[in-house]
């Protein structure tokens, strides 16, 4: 089985991850209460979606 | 070859798929609506909405199939006798789909599986159609409108025009299909839109919607646009001010359809 000759090194190691970035995702004001909000998605804040309400969408301070 | 099953594989086996699935739809029959994951939300569907299918056939062997999936016969009785009635003009689509966002433990996306049970919206129509159906009414009106020239406007017919007309813009359906029914209310007042807010140079339409005499110019006072006789929303336009001429809608600050918006 083909292995590794070497050991990474550290400095290789972190900068390969050094690349991994996160990027933001696109929101969307929410028509009802002008919050931002995923698009396509029931509103976080007011739970509203193309005129229905989702009360599982709402997201309370301490819920993320 | 058989074609494979679309969508993710659930559980740990297909049995335990089978068993995940049933169980899904025996909960979506029992409540209406259940929150769950949107890849079991998503594989759900299919076979929920087969169900509906043979609840609305209604018979026996129909019966018997539902119950091969759905073992609660309390939950089949609901979805023959409650939920297929209410899907009875309805061809396909008996589920709704919604995001809700990620759940907080796993960050996996949630949804909102529903049986869409309101009864079946009328088509939308297409805004110009209802345009024209708009224009046709107000031109059987005309001769009508000035006959009463000389009446008093009435103040609640006055401001129900004038919110109606805003709303047509946006475009909500609702709020268009009220629109014909105020014009008809209004067709006893001689002046929609109030005195005070008249700029200068500007007349406000006659009780049915349409101009005065001599004015050929529609301004719309949402959107501060004047529209000309050949410009190309005039005919969609519903005018709040109707101006003698082009200069006279530009001194009253209005701007040009169709020409780049300077402020707003």
């Amino acid at each position: 089985m083909a292995v590794p000759k070497r050991k990474m090194s550290r400095s290789n190691t972190r900068s390969r991850r050094a690349n991994w970035k996160a990027t933001a995702v696109g929101t969307t004001t929410c028509p009802q209460c002008k919050a931002e909000k995923l698009p396509h998605t029931a509103c976080p804040s007011c739970g509203a979606y193309k005129g229905r309400h989702y009360g599982a969408a709402e997201r309370a301070e301490h819920q993320g | 070859m058989p074609t494979p099953t679309k969508g993710p594989r659930l559980g740990g086996g297909p049995a335990h798929e089978r068993l995940i699935l049933a169980n899904l739809a025996t909960s979506l029959f029992e409540h209406d609506s259940i929150k769950t994951t949107e890849a079991k939300a998503k594989r759900l569907r299919p076979l929920a909405e087969r169900l509906i299918t043979f609840a609305k056939r209604g018979d026996l062997h129909a019966r018997r199939r539902v119950m091969t999936v759905v073992r609660d016969k309390g939950v089949v009785h609901r979805l023959f006798v409650e939920i297929a009635p209410d899907m009875a003009e309805r061809p396909g689509g008996y589920t709704r789909i919604t995001k809700v966002g990620a759940r907080k433990g796993d960050n996996a996306p949630m949804a909102v599986i529903e049986l869409v049970r309101e009864p079946l919206a009328k088509k939308a129509v297409v805004a110009e159609a209802e345009g024209a159906t708009k224009r046709s009414a107000k031109d059987a009106k005309k001769d009508k409108g000035a006959k009463k020239a000389d009446k008093v406007e009435a103040p609640a017919a006055d401001e129900l025009t004038i919110d109606d007309a805003a709303d047509g813009h946006v475009g909500d359906d609702s709020a268009q299909a009220t629109a014909p029914a105020a014009f008809a209310d209004a067709a006893d007042a001689e002046h929609v839109g109030a005195e005070a807010e008249l700029p200068a140079g500007a007349v406000a339409p006659l009780a049915d919607g349409s101009a005065p005499e001599g004015y050929t110019i529609k301004g719309n006072a949402d959107s501060g646009l004047y529209h000309e006789p050949d410009g190309r929303w005039y005919d969609a336009t519903v005018a709040e001010f109707w101006f003698k001429s082009a200069e006279d809608a530009q001194a009253a600050g209005f701007t040009k359809a169709g020409s780049k918006k300077s402020d707003d």
